[in-house]
């Protein structure tokens, strides 16, 4: 059995050796210092945990009046919240005003299962990724985690990091280098092409070997960044495989698989079928059980694959 | 701390402000009937307290607009862009004469402000309930940093309907941020109607002491009291200040002085004339 790991872990580590080494680092939440795993930065730096209460609309203008005054803040909170809340902010004070804030929306896609569409943070890519300035990022696994909360705090930029709390493997090579706007080629193949970000990347893996034992080679690719999109990938799929799927834990509107299709559909046309919530509030169920039933499990990866290879 | 405010100590100090104020209404008079936009009766209640702020109270240099240093001032009513656009030249941050392109195509002077674009400008406003938020972010910061810089903030009344700015005075007593200074624009007229009749403000004073501020109520048209409330020799320790300043819409021009139709009217010919020789009658 793979181990599974949080990446929740990953980003409040790193977060960590940011602030040690950076007196101006600072995490700003809204009583989310449990969910968001902030605990230990709570304990060796009390004063520069800047805790507004529940308060998102606030929490935001704080976050780019902080990077105004010379500060690099961390906004920590559950993405459903952070985002839909506040997106006024965000656009506002944060992309327009091209203030140095990392928004890091913990808990995002369907994590939150049970707790219903309200709690569910599937309309994210979709607000976020139609603002100019800001850059959309969604990291696979623990390790790309820790590149991308890195890569955030060097680039002078508002960003947008979605981070699930579901349990995810290591996909991502040792030697991996994380970059804004780089998609990572996880598997080659010449049949179909998978396009993934976020927890989905390892259930496009297992869809590939599905894939692989029937004879499909399929090219499996990692999409961290939803914005900037790296285009020459997608266009070289598009070119060199029969068709695109794309998976993500978000609607099917708006999100990488639109992002993708309007790159595809300007630049170089070809079958794509986009995996998502079908536009409807989902039911109730764990985030696995939701990915599964919207046909995200390996075996209905493989299937939406098979029928754009064939 | 090396800057200054460096008009701080001309004297006298009421008489020279009420003359700089007097040319920016003017200047602001004019952009607006050039542009044919704008929102004039919010700029003319505004006017003093940026006069007073600019030219007595805020430490910056204009050729330095990021200094870390610098006193931040946040215009939340930032459809009054044009008075702090006209207040920014004044003092120096760009030259007067691109107050003509106020509006027009391409222009930096956009109806909002813009800090990306127009030196001196802190952050992106138009939304209401924004400013506020920034300026307890930016005061918090201050103290974080323990910096001597204070932030400034000026909203608009009817703009405190917004829950955003309770979200930020809650905040703001909370973290202790002294180095605060909230300036509201009491001309207690809104877009559509008063404020009163819309979505009433009263008691305000009391609201803002249940919030944990210090609530200092003057005639935001008299810069003897605008200078004595914004000192900061008067600031509580430990608690974020609230100034109320009770103004009018449209002050300075008689037929504009706390009439709602004035929230963004232009001024026909014969208006802007009458308009103009009202100011000038002013120049003391």
């Amino acid at each position: 059995m793979t181990a599974l790991h949080d990446c929740r872990d990953a980003f409040a580590k790193t977060l960590g050796e940011l602030a040690e080494a950076n007196p101006d680092v600072v995490a700003v939440c809204n009583d989310s210092v449990g969910s968001s795993k902030l605990g230990d930065f709570a304990k060796a730096w009390p004063e520069r945990l800047v805790n507004v209460g529940i308060a998102e609309q606030n929490m935001i203008g704080v976050a780019a009046g902080l990077a105004n005054g010379g500060k690099l803040p961390f906004v920590c909170a559950a993405a459903p919240f952070l985002t839909g809340r506040a997106l006024e902010q965000i656009k506002a004070d944060i992309a327009y005003s091209e203030a140095n804030v990392k928004l890091c929306g913990i808990s995002s896609g369907m994590a939150y299962g049970e707790l219903g569409p309200t709690h569910h943070s599937v309309e994210d890519f979709a607000w976020t990724r139609v603002l100019p300035n800001l850059i959309v990022v969604a990291p696979a696994d623990r390790i790309e985690t820790a590149q991308a909360v890195r890569a955030a705090a060097e680039t002078e930029a508002p960003v947008f990091l979605r981070l699930s709390r579901m349990g995810v493997p290591d996909i991502m090579p040792k030697d991996y280098r994380f970059q804004f706007g780089k998609a990572a080629m996880m598997r080659q193949g010449r049949d179909v092409t998978i396009i993934a970000n976020g927890v989905l990347v390892a259930r496009a893996l297992a869809a590939a070997d599905i894939l692989a034992a029937q004879g499909i080679k399929a090219r499996v690719i990692n999409m961290a960044t939803v914005k900037p999109l790296d285009e020459e990938a997608i266009l070289a799929a598009a070119r060199e495989t029969r068709g695109i799927v794309t998976c993500e834990e978000h609607s099917i509107h708006g999100g990488l698989g639109g992002a993708i299709a309007e790159v595809v559909v300007s630049r170089h046309p070809t079958r794509m079928k986009i995996l998502g919530v079908p536009g409807i509030f989902a039911p109730t169920g764990s985030a696995a059980f939701l990915l599964d039933r919207f046909g995200m499990s390996p075996e209905g990866i493989a299937a939406a694959a098979e029928g754009l290879a064939r | 701390m090396s800057l200054v405010n460096k008009y701080a100590n001309a004297q006298p100090v009421t008489h020279r402000l009420a003359q700089i104020a007097n040319r920016i209404r003017l200047r602001d008079l004019e952009m607006v009937f050039t542009a044919k936009a704008g929102h004039i009766g919010g700029d003319m209640s505004a006017i003093d307290v940026l006069t007073t702020l600019y030219f007595h109270v805020l430490r910056y240099d204009p050729a330095k607009p990021l200094a870390p240093e610098r006193d931040r001032f946040v215009l939340s009513k930032g459809h009054c862009a044009g008075a702090l656009y006209v207040t920014l030249a004044e003092a120096g941050f760009f030259a007067a004469a691109e107050l003509k392109t106020f509006l027009q195509p391409l222009s930096r002077l956009n109806g909002h402000p813009n800090r990306t674009k127009v030196p001196g400008v802190e952050t992106n406003t138009g939304p209401l309930g924004h400013g506020l938020p920034v300026a307890v972010g930016m005061a918090k910061a201050a103290q974080l940093s323990k910096a001597s810089w204070r932030t400034y903030v000026m909203t608009g009344d009817g703009e405190l309907q917004e829950g955003s700015n309770w979200e930020a005075a809650m905040a703001a007593a909370q973290f202790k941020l002294d180095n605060l200074i909230l300036i509201i624009d009491r001309n207690r007229l809104q877009q559509g109607a008063r404020t009163e009749a819309t979505n009433a403000l009263e008691p305000l004073a009391d609201k803002w002491r249940a919030f944990g501020w210090s609530v200092t109520e003057i005639n935001g048209h008299d810069f003897g009291e605008l200078i004595a409330a914004l000192s900061p020799d008067v600031a509580p320790v430990g608690q974020p200040r609230c100034i109320i300043a009770h103004t009018n819409k449209g002050e300075g021009i008689s037929f504009m002085r706390d009439r709602v139709e004035w929230h963004h009217k232009v001024p026909s010919a014969k208006e802007y004339e009458q308009a103009r020789r009202e100011l000038e009658g002013q120049v003391l």
